[in-house]
């Protein structure tokens, strides 16, 4: 398999509002590699995947996808921003959501197009969402609205996925599903992943790589070398501890403190 | 004498389906983006810019579109959603049709016995009694509004149900987001002349709420609206022309009956499903 650079970040910083959210950021990802970013809430991960979408310009630094400086709109990366629910009244099939997210930019209307039908269909059916497809999106649940919109994601065919919190509010089950289905799609196509999540127990077995954003920085590596004590209350800046169930599932504790550490804070 | 042999009815034919056809199709938008309120308060903006548009000794349909648009620019510019904007626009639109009050009192003083007609005409409308200019203002701006809408049609529906994907994937927010006021506030100054600054609603609301609970596909939901709004302006130019009752109420008139229909519809269809 060839090796490319996916994701590269080059002292990277990104400021909102005034305030740093991280600086010093140096991360790369290689083609096909399945990344999980971790993190409390407020660290900056939505901020990370927005910066590499190009939707929030770096404050320093440079960010690069695929060899070249990001633009936003580039077709290369399919999103899936973290959600609120959709609008309880909002009359628009599923369905339609599916194929905006195929050629939704485009100026003009849509002309019916068989091709784009079967590949919404086709996207529709592999994350399991053909029986609820054809009605309107507010009146599904939050589940089901989650997995419409991985299809939405899924249907460019970008070479990337950028995921924020994709697991967040399905069952176990799906959970479990959801994130093989990320997997197959991270490994037949060689798509490379990058998916926000809290809990990385579901994502644990197809993890390549962490990434882990606290107390205004990133730090990266394989999972069992960043998911440690030592390296966590490091980046935290405050006592943190890593435990290990009898079952195998990793638990971190001890970020009770309200996350106030700002690189500007200093 | 057949409908069609008379000028006037001609007329308002042209201009009220050229007029609808744009509202239909712009309020399906507006419905949609949760902005009904927005182009209620645009209808005062055209009352009171087009009795200042006369005051100034220019011509009324000036003044309504000159007063439309930089409002909608203003509204544009402005920015952000939801509760603080409404209250914001509710405030400065309650003005407006303060000035427009005083306006109108100006010019009935100025014109003496020449009374209010003016201000009647542009609160309810005058399609039957249209001036040529009229006609041709109203029939080009109703098609090119609607033109220019359906080459924004497909960004500005994902914008408008999914605006985070839709801003990662290029489209042009806040651009798009002003030409839509702009296009809006035309479409409220068009509709002025059919069915006047108090009946909007009747034209750009009712019937993409009607489309939108019809279909929930957005193309079929799109020109079921713009449909709707040209059939209940032309039945009700049928009606007005055999009884003798205003236009904009029997226009109005029938859009809140297919509301209503259509909430029945929509009701029938759900307990359907569910037997
Ligand atoms: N538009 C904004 N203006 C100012 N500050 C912002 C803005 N958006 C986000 N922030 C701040 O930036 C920080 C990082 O936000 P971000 O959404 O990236 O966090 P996150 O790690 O995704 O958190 P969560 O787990 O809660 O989703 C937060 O402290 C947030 O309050
Ligand atoms: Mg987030």
């Amino acid at each position: 398999m060839r090796i490319l650079g996916a994701l590269q970040l080059d002292h990277a910083a990104a400021r909102l509002g005034g305030r740093l959210i991280w600086t010093e950021v140096d991360l790369e990802v290689q083609e096909g590699e399945f990344v999980a970013i971790l993190g409390p809430n407020g660290a900056g991960k939505s901020t990370l995947l927005k910066a590499l979408l190009g939707v929030v310009p770096l404050a320093e630094g440079s960010v690069r996808v695929f060899g070249r400086p990001v633009r936003r709109g580039s077709d290369e990366i399919g999103y899936l921003p973290q959600r609120r629910r959709f609008d309880p009244d909002l009359r628009i099939r599923a369905v339609d959501l599916v194929r905006l997210g195929l050629d939704g930019e485009r100026w003009g209307m849509s002309l019916p197009s068989p091709a784009k039908t079967n590949r919404v269909a086709e996207m529709v059916e592999l994350v399991g969402a053909a029986a609820y497809q054809d009605r309107p999106i507010g009146e599904l649940s939050g589940g089901e609205q989650q997995r419409i919109l991985i299809a939405q994601a899924l249907v460019s065919g970008a070479r990337m996925l950028a995921l924020d919190e994709p697991l967040e509010s399905l069952d176990l089950n799906n959970q479990q599903a959801i994130s093989e289905l990320i997997r197959s799609i991270c490994q037949t196509r060689g798509v490379t992943v990058l998916l926000v999540a809290h809990d990385i127990n579901p994502i644990l077995p197809f993890v390549d790589r962490v990434v882990y954003v606290a107390g205004g920085h990133v730090l990266s590596g394989k999972p069992q070398e960043v998911i440690r004590t030592e390296t966590l209350t490091a980046l935290y800046g405050t006592p943190v501890e890593v435990l290990h169930t009898s079952d195998g599932r990793i638990v971190v504790v001890g970020q009770y403190e309200p996350v106030t550490h700002h690189p500007d804070d200093h | 004498m057949s409908m069609l042999g008379l000028e006037f009815m001609r007329n308002a034919f042209m201009a009220g389906g050229c007029i609808a056809l744009a509202a239909g199709l712009v309020g399906y938008f507006v419905v949609l983006r949760n902005q009904v309120f927005t182009a209620d308060a645009l209808g005062h903006v055209a009352f009171t810019g087009g009795l200042g548009g006369v005051l100034a000794g220019l011509n009324l349909l000036a003044g309504v579109f000159g007063s439309c648009i930089a409002v909608a620019l203003a509204i544009g510019a402005l920015g952000g959603r939801g509760r603080g904007r409404d209250i914001a626009i509710g405030t400065v639109f309650a003005w407006v049709l303060g000035v427009g009050a005083l306006f109108l009192s100006l010019y009935t003083t100025a014109r003496s016995a020449a009374s209010g007609t003016l201000g009647v005409s542009v609160l309810f409308g005058s399609i039957l009694g249209l001036q040529p200019a009229q006609v041709v203002v109203g029939s080009l701006t109703g098609i090119a509004t609607a033109v220019v809408l359906l080459l924004i049609a497909r960004p500005l529906l994902f914008l408008s149900v999914d605006p985070e994907v839709a801003v990662a994937r290029g489209v042009p927010s806040r651009a798009l987001s002003a030409l839509f006021f702009v296009l809006v506030a035309v479409t409220v100054a068009e509709s002025v002349q059919a069915v006047g600054a108090l009946l909007i609603f009747g034209l750009m609301v009712t019937p993409a709420a009607v489309a939108q609970n019809l279909s929930t596909r957005p193309w079929v939901g799109m020109a079921l609206s713009a449909g709707i709004a040209v059939a209940v302006v032309w039945l009700g130019l049928v009606v007005a022309f055999y009884i003798a009752l205003p236009a904009s109420f029997l226009i109005t008139g029938l859009a809140f009956v297919l509301y209503l229909a259509s909430h029945l519809a929509r009701r029938m269809s759900r307990i359907g499903r569910l037997a």
